[in-house]
């Protein structure tokens, strides 16, 4: 599937999303250990690896919410290492968090309609009336309705369950539709029946977009059924990086990720 | 119509709009009303502190921003009139010169404060203003040759705003002389300031400050540089303070650091935004208006509560008017357990 893919893509045109030797310390740990790898257009990326490999810092270094030790990270060939979150958000990578990350007093709409404003660059319009810009508000409930959230649009996000909080935390992304999306554990804490309206956003994502798309999952039944290319992050570096089918089957997935390492400490 | 002048942000609640109501019909003829000179003085102060308290509000209710130097910028405001008024001379040009070079210096000021404090975090913004306003206020008594130090300015506004100045006969009993002329300049300019405000929070701008005031780093990861946003409102905000005391200025014709750059004034202004209610706007005009008539009549209806209760032990001493801020302090730790969301919250949820 990944050759296929990979078919597509120019081999001259630089890809969408690269780190190269990205590293980041705190104090005398390693979290992030010169990472190196390219991400190309229309390619669905799983990022495994066992709890406290460095996913989710990883993923921090790409969208910039933690500043890198070294190396750097590049964005359709251009450095973007040193810019701020809004920057890269602005330049087109989008992320969402596995720890759900609301706005918590204002409702579900709203929080959308947010990302719809930010996306129309009108945060600076301090003179018409937000609640007229009725293309804004359009758009975010299109989002809702693709999610399922569109009966709570009303309801204030602190008084939705877990689950749909997960929803609109994915929603958030969607609605921002950048040139990366980076997922983390979109379906942590989501009950069997919720998780799948998720799973067949990003599988509708990716089927009809071009978009390049990371995603940290634990669950192997979903990955093996999304991902065109797998990499396994282990002690912070990059462990393994290819097929799914190949890499599941490697030996450092089975010690690194399927829970054999502690024999190996 | 009325939903374009309110920004269609609609008072919500029945009572509050009949509340809200009340309040605009009896400043807007308060000395027909209420003729008397502290009466119109009270109102007069009423307005100038809805301005001040909903350009607090902007800042700390939407943006969820700290500051203490909202007195200082109220001060800079009052004294731009005062100086310009001084130095070029009674007339509608020293004010209007006076209030937009107040306005603007205090917009510099915070521009600059937010840009050193705001990039690192909110905390260290609220420390950096109480620092630099204890400095400008120590600087302002100390510049005793511009500023008239701790005795202040006395000037003079235009003859048009004086008690000389008569345009007709009495209309309902009351002088149609320049004082009424002031005060509706008082009146009209802070209702244009706060309507303006209402229109500011409730723009996509408003919006995003909600946002940030919410949650930061996710207004950050949608794309809203959060620190360009908090500085913005800082500015904002601070203009709206200095034209707030620049109306004062005009009001009092006199400036001086107790009536408008004092540590008190800005815990007044705290406490009037959490008793109306944080985030809303209309919580400042609840708020200013029953915390100015508290200060300014509390003391007169406990000296009368006193005497009521002579020959009772204890209760008249308790209710002497001498003890009246005592009781304000009662009446704000009561509101604020009883209303945490405000009044307005209170009336708009019932909670």
């Amino acid at each position: 599937m990944r050759g296929i893919v990979q078919a597509d893509v120019d081999p001259m045109t630089p890809p969408i999303l690269s780190t190269s030797d990205l590293t980041v310390r705190f104090g005398g740990h390693v979290a992030v250990d010169a990472v190196t790898c390219a991400f190309n257009a229309g390619e669905l990326t799983a990022i495994v690896g066992p709890n406290g490999a460095g996913k989710t810092t990883y993923f921090n270094l790409i969208s910039g919410q933690i500043p890198a030790t070294s190396g750097s990270v590049f964005l359709r060939g251009q450095e973007i290492t040193g810019r701020s979150v809004a920057q890269r958000t602005r330049a087109g990578i989008g992320r969402a968090f596995q720890l759900t990350s609301l706005f918590p007093n204002l409702s579900v709409l709203e929080n959308v309609r947010l990302v719809a404003q930010s996306k129309a660059d009108q945060g600076f319009n301090l003179w018409s009336m937000a609640s007229k810009h009725t293309e804004l508000t359009q758009a975010a409930e299109q989002i809702l309705s693709r999610v399922r959230l569109l009966d709570q649009a009303a309801q204030v996000v602190s008084e939705l369950s877990h689950g749909d909080q997960r929803k609109l935390e994915v929603a958030l992304l969607i609605a921002l539709g950048p040139a990366v999306y980076m997922f983390d554990e979109p379906t942590a804490g989501m009950s069997v029946d919720e998780a799948p309206v998720v799973l067949d956003l990003i599988a509708d994502l990716k089927a009809h977009s071009d978009r390049t798309i990371l995603l940290v999952e634990h669950k192997m039944d979903v990955i093996a059924k999304l991902a065109d290319r797998i990499i396994v992050l282990h002690n912070g570096a990059l462990a393994a990086d290819g097929d799914p089918a190949t890499v599941m089957a490697s030996d450092v997935v089975q010690e690194a990720y399927m829970g054999r390492e502690l024999e190996d400490v | 119509m009325m939903a374009t002048v309110l920004s269609g942000d609609l008072p919500r609640s029945r009572v509050l709009a009949l509340i809200l109501l009340a309040i605009l019909i009896c400043l807007a003829l308060a000395p027909f009303l209420f003729p008397g000179v502290r009466t119109v003085d009270t109102a007069a102060r009423i307005c100038i502190f809805i301005v001040l308290v909903a350009s607090y509000d902007l800042l700390l209710g939407y943006g969820g921003i700290v500051s203490f130097a909202h007195t200082m910028f109220f001060g800079i405001g009052a004294y731009g009139v005062a100086l310009a008024s001084t130095h070029m001379g009674r007339g509608f040009d020293a004010i209007f010169v006076g209030a937009t070079a107040g306005a603007v210096l205090a917009a510099a000021l915070a521009l600059l404060i937010g840009l050193f404090s705001l990039r690192v975090r909110a905390i260290f913004f609220a420390m950096i203003t109480l620092a630099v306003a204890s400095a400008v206020a120590v600087l302002v008594s100390q510049m005793s040759g511009l500023t008239g130090g701790e005795d202040g300015l006395t000037f003079k506004i235009p003859r048009e705003l004086g008690p000389a100045f008569k345009f007709g006969d009495r209309f309902m009993g009351v002088k149609l002389n320049g004082k009424l002329l002031a005060y509706y300049f008082v009146f009209f300019g802070a209702l244009i300031l706060f309507l303006l405000m209402l229109r500011v929070v409730n723009s996509p701008f408003g919006r995003v400050l909600q946002a940030i005031r919410e949650n930061d780093f996710r207004a950050e990861a949608i794309g809203y540089r959060v620190v360009y946003y908090r500085v913005a409102a800082t500015c904002l905000s601070a203009a709206a303070a200095a034209l707030a005391g620049s109306l004062y200025a005009v009001w009092l014709r006199y400036v001086g650091p107790d009536t408008s750059l004092s540590m008190e004034i800005m815990i007044d202004i705290l406490l009037m935004v959490v008793i109306g209610g944080m985030g809303t706007m209309y919580g400042a005009v609840i708020g200013a208006t029953l915390f100015v008539i508290a200060q300014n009549y509390l003391q007169n209806l406990m000296g009368a509560a006193s005497g009521m209760f002579e020959g009772l032990p204890v209760l008249p001493d308790l209710l002497s008017a001498d003890r009246w801020l005592l009781w304000l302090g009662v009446l704000f730790i009561l509101s604020v357990y009883f209303f945490p969301t405000g009044v307005v919250g209170r009336l708009r949820h019932g909670k």
